[in-house]
């Protein structure tokens, strides 16, 4: 996620004038204002009084009131217990999908996707209607079965342990995605070589596998840490219900009237300085994992055979993708047609009426969906242009000072959607850029927050082609932009395409920068959404969250069918 | 931001002492302009505009269906409701216009106090529709004619019926203290709702903050809007709740909902909702039709049948089957003193609430 770093030397020639280099200094200082005004406000507000005068007392204040230090260690456990639980789900779940003949594992990846594409917060909500301890589908099924009393129940999502299971089933994901790929990627050779001298294997998994994919599991367990940690969505749902508060749920609460943006400045740098913290470790844990898949020819993964186990297996698998994908979407779908959320739907309560508020009534509906299909639009967009040109420019070493063009597109990883939200509100509230109110301010988080993946994601896909075609190109009297228009851009059509979609899902999921920044004008359906959680009206949330899975599925499936026709017109070219 | 350090004490403080200077004339010749009428001219400039913006803590279902009320009797005026809990329409305003942005035209707060606070802040534009003028009795309007009672209703403490037999409910706040109703309780955040911030104020005057201390002990649900607590009634998830809005318990129950008021023998905090006319509108036009519009018999009526709110003007009847205001004890309201301790009252409540 965060490795920023460059190809090997390539010899390159430059003569004459090239429009390039203005264009390049351009996206430089676009990528400065994204990135440093917003962290410059921010540290300025933290280290001011009132007056303007330097002062620590913000912090001093952060550290000795109750209310400030409280949230910051109930952050740290969540986020610790949470990375804990992710690590201990999607490890063997990943090497299951990778490394086993374990049926339907292009499906169990599928459903990952699916509770990776769920808004954490749509999540959180969806486990309130399984799980909230008396009205909860689940706890209702389980005093039907025991016959228990009224007020005995079994699970109680209102609660620090809820919270942290709700964080882990949209955090494991990112554990998984980086287990599996890293397994898929392991070369095969050296648990051969295990096996034909003898391992067993138990002792081939203890000696050979667990080590090579261990860089992967801590890289997973920082990442799964840094969500966790500035996740706003789910904190603000179940953690208010149940009396406590998180960091991110304490900086939004700093701004209700009278608003405490100081406070706010200074409570946000201590997950700013965690992250990069995290962040340094986890490049420290990637890097070695350099070395340890490094060497021998590139063999087939090895596929353990599971024998009848691997049903077991598959049982197991889909038991643990009940919490984030099976249960909640069919707590969502229940109430959206039913009477009362909490009643299962029946034919004497089935109802169209919440889906006609939604469509009908609610003023907030068109206006939400509108923006949010305009802000997806340009932020994938402007990202994925932004994301090309700093990609290629790093890729292909073409200006001085791209190694600083990397490090800035990398930056916003360390920057929490919320301290992003509190920055930039800070930015675009005074002259001379007033962009609070209007749709760029929401377009600029939205651009900053995806640049990360975006430009991981491009880099590599740079990287996958070599550049001696541009340069035949450029021998040929191109100029470098035309060499990119003609040869670059359609080799890396599909990555392109997938990198969009990326950014245009991220946006639809978006709630911690765009609770600080919107206002009724720019209401985005995540705010919708997070408004109507407020007032208690479920079965609103439950259309509209469908509504909001529907259109993300399509983006997805959209993707998907895209990539694979355009695989086919890359290949000759290799 | 630098310049929007507000304090609702600090500046009642200031306008007090230049109330003090004026006020004899302020309270003899009233400021408030003449009384307005629905003029066609009005309706055509309303036209023009094409839409208005209510900001309102009305709970959504309801003023969505009066958006639509007024948008079926001046069809090419639409109505954009932006409802949320009356501290975060405060919140909100507050935000926008220190960023100088200007979309709200009427706005509607539970927490009558912040009427009196934008009054002194001078953003609101005086305007008396025809109705206020000849039939809202004093105690419902502004003096200088920048806001009246839009919506009057109570804060009740109401049960499920499902959960709880009616000789067993609670019929008092010191009953709400019962250990029998630990973790069987939902209430709703000062933070958020001004309903609250006003009942908590009227609460805490009349039964003092040791009540909260214990209600605290409680195992509470704590929920942000005082919508929401009659939802969670509804739902069965809570048996009991301590606060919420009253017009919605009788919504619930009027639709066969398990769910019933309960009116304290302490008293029922009163809830005031004004609306108020922002000078800087954007829709000028359209601010004026609604606000008329909102103060007239019919929207009032609409707001009381199928709301189950109260109201202040005369002519709107009290639905059968409901208990009229005269026969439930009331606590008193008195939105200048909730101006005075809002801030106080919700840093005491996070104290005593952890959230």
């Amino acid at each position: 996620m965060t490795a920023v770093a460059s190809t090997a030397p390539i010899a390159r020639r430059r003569f004459g004038f090239d429009v390039s280099k203005p264009v390049l200094l351009l996206f430089a200082l676009v990528l400065c204002a994204l990135i440093v005004m917003p962290v410059s406000w921010l540290l300025y507000y933290a280290f001011t009084d009132k007056a303007g005068v330097f002062t620590i007392s913000n912090f001093n204040r952060l550290v000795s009131d109750a209310a400030y230090l409280d949230p910051l260690l109930t952050t740290f456990a969540l986020a610790t217990l949470s990375a804990l639980i992710c690590c201990a789900v999607a490890a063997p779940m990943g090497w299951l999908v990778a490394r086993t003949d374990m049926p339907l594992r292009r499906t169990v990846r599928l459903l990952v996707t699916a509770s990776f594409v769920t808004p954490p917060f749509l999540g959180a909500i969806a486990w309130e209607l399984l799980a909230a301890p008396n009205s909860g589908l689940l706890n209702q099924l389980y005093r039907e079965l025991t016959g228990a009393e009224q007020d005995v129940h079994l699970l109680n999502i209102y609660s620090f342990t809820g919270l942290v299971f709700v964080i882990s089933c949209y955090t494991f994901p990112y554990v998984f995605v980086l287990v599996a790929n890293a397994l898929d990627r392991t070369p095969g050779d050296l648990e051969d070589a295990s096996a034909i001298l003898g391992g067993k294997a138990w002792d081939t998994a203890r000696r050979i596998t667990i080590p090579l994919a261990l860089p992967a599991v801590l890289a997973g367990a920082l990442v799964a840490f840094l969500q966790a940690m500035t996740l706003f969505g789910s904190p603000a749902i179940l953690a208010m219900p149940a009396g406590f508060h998180t960091m991110t749920t304490k900086i939004w609460s700093l701004f209700q009237f009278p608003p405490k943006p100081e406070l706010a400045a200074a409570a946000s740098l201590p997950l700013l300085v965690l992250t990069v913290i995290l962040l340094r470790a986890e490049h420290m844990v990637l890097g070695r994992r350099g070395y340890s898949v490094v060497g021998g020819k590139n063999s087939e993964p090895r596929i353990v055979r599971l024998g009848h186990y691997r049903w077991v297996m598959l049982a197991a698998a889909m038991i643990v993708l009940m919490c984030p994908v099976f249960l909640p979407y069919f707590a969502l779908l229940n109430a959206s047609f039913s009477k009362v959320a909490s009643h299962l739907v029946w034919v004497n309560n089935f109802t169209l009426q919440n889906v006609h508020f939604v469509f009908y009534e609610l003023s907030a509906t068109q206006l939400a969906l509108r923006n949010t299909f305009i802000l997806g639009t340009l932020a994938a967009t402007g990202g994925t242009i932004l994301a090309l040109v700093i990609a290629y420019v790093t890729a292909r070493q073409a200006v001085a000072g791209h190694r600083i063009l990397g490090f800035l597109a990398t930056a916003p990883v360390a920057i929490p959607g919320i301290v992003l939200g509190v920055g930039l509100f800070f930015t675009y509230t005074r002259p001379p850029f007033v962009l609070y109110g209007t749709l760029w301010i929401l377009l600029i988080a939205f651009v900053t927050l995806s640049m990360p993946a975006a430009y991981q994601q491009l880099q590599s896909a740079f990287r996958a082609v070599h550049p001696e075609l541009e340069d035949a190109s450029r021998i040929l009297g191109a100029t470098r932009l035309r060499s990119l228009w003609q040869i670059t851009a359609p080799l890396l059509r599909t990555s392109v395409i997938a990198t969009w979609c990326f950014i245009f899902v991220g946006v639809i999921r978006e709630l911690s920068a765009a609770i600080m920044l919107f206002t009724s004008e720019t209401k985005v359906l995540s705010v919708l959404i997070y408004d109507l959680n407020e007032s208690g009206d479920l079965a609103a949330i439950a259309v509209l969250g469908l509504l909001m899975l529907v259109i993300t599925f399509a983006i997805v499936a959209l993707a998907n069918s895209l990539r694979l026709g355009g695989s086919r017109r890359v290949d000759p070219t290799r | 931001m630098k310049g929007s350090k507000f304090s609702r004490r600090g500046l009642l403080i200031g306008s007090g002492a230049l109330a003090a200077g004026s006020a004899f004339s302020t309270r003899v010749m009233s400021a408030a302009p003449p009384a307005s009428a629905v003029t066609p001219a009005l309706i055509e400039a309303a036209k023009k505009e094409g839409k208005v913006v209510w900001y309102t803590s009305v709970d959504l279902k309801l003023s969505e269906q009066i958006g639509k009320a007024f948008e079926a009797k001046y069809p090419g005026v639409s109505c954009k409701v932006e409802r949320t809990g009356a501290e975060r329409v405060l919140q909100r305003i507050t935000q926008e216009y220190s960023a100088n942005v200007h979309a709200v035209d009427v706005v509607n707060s539970s927490d009558a106090s912040l009427l009196v606070y934008w009054k002194e802040q001078g953003m609101l534009e005086p305007y008396v529709p025809e109705d206020v003028a000849k039939f809202y009795p004093p105690e419902h309007k502004d003096v200088d004619g920048t806001y009246a009672s839009f919506r009057v209703f109570l804060c009740v403490i109401a049960y499920n019926t499902d959960l709880v037999k009616k000789e067993e409910a609670p019929k008092s706040f010191a009953d709400l203290l019962d250990p029998k109703w630990k973790g069987k309780i939902v209430k709703a955040h000062p933070g958020y709702s001004g309903t609250i911030v006003t009942a908590t104020y009227q609460v805490s005057r009349d039964l003092g903050w040791h009540f909260f201390e214990k209600l605290a002990q409680q195992n509470i649900l704590q929920v942000q809007s005082a919508a929401d607590p009659p939802k969670k009634l509804a739902l069965g998830e809570r048996a009991i709740q301590a606060d919420g809005v009253e017009y919605l318990i009788l919504q619930e129950k009027e639709s066969g909902k398990p769910v019933e008021p309960v009116y304290a023998t302490e008293g029922t905090p009163l809830i005031v909702g004004p609306n108020g006319l922002f000078k800087a509108a954007p829709n000028p036009n359209a601010a004026r039709l609604f606000q008329s519009f909102s103060f007239s018999p019919e929207c009032q009526q609409l707001c009381i049948d199928i709301g189950g709110l109260r109201s202040a003007h005369p002519q709107a009847k009290d639905k059968a089957g409901r208990t009229p205001l005269s026969q439930i004890k009331l606590m008193k309201d008195d939105p200048a003193a909730v101006l005075k301790t809002a801030e106080e009252i919700k840093a005491r409540y996070v104290k005593i609430f952890h959230v």
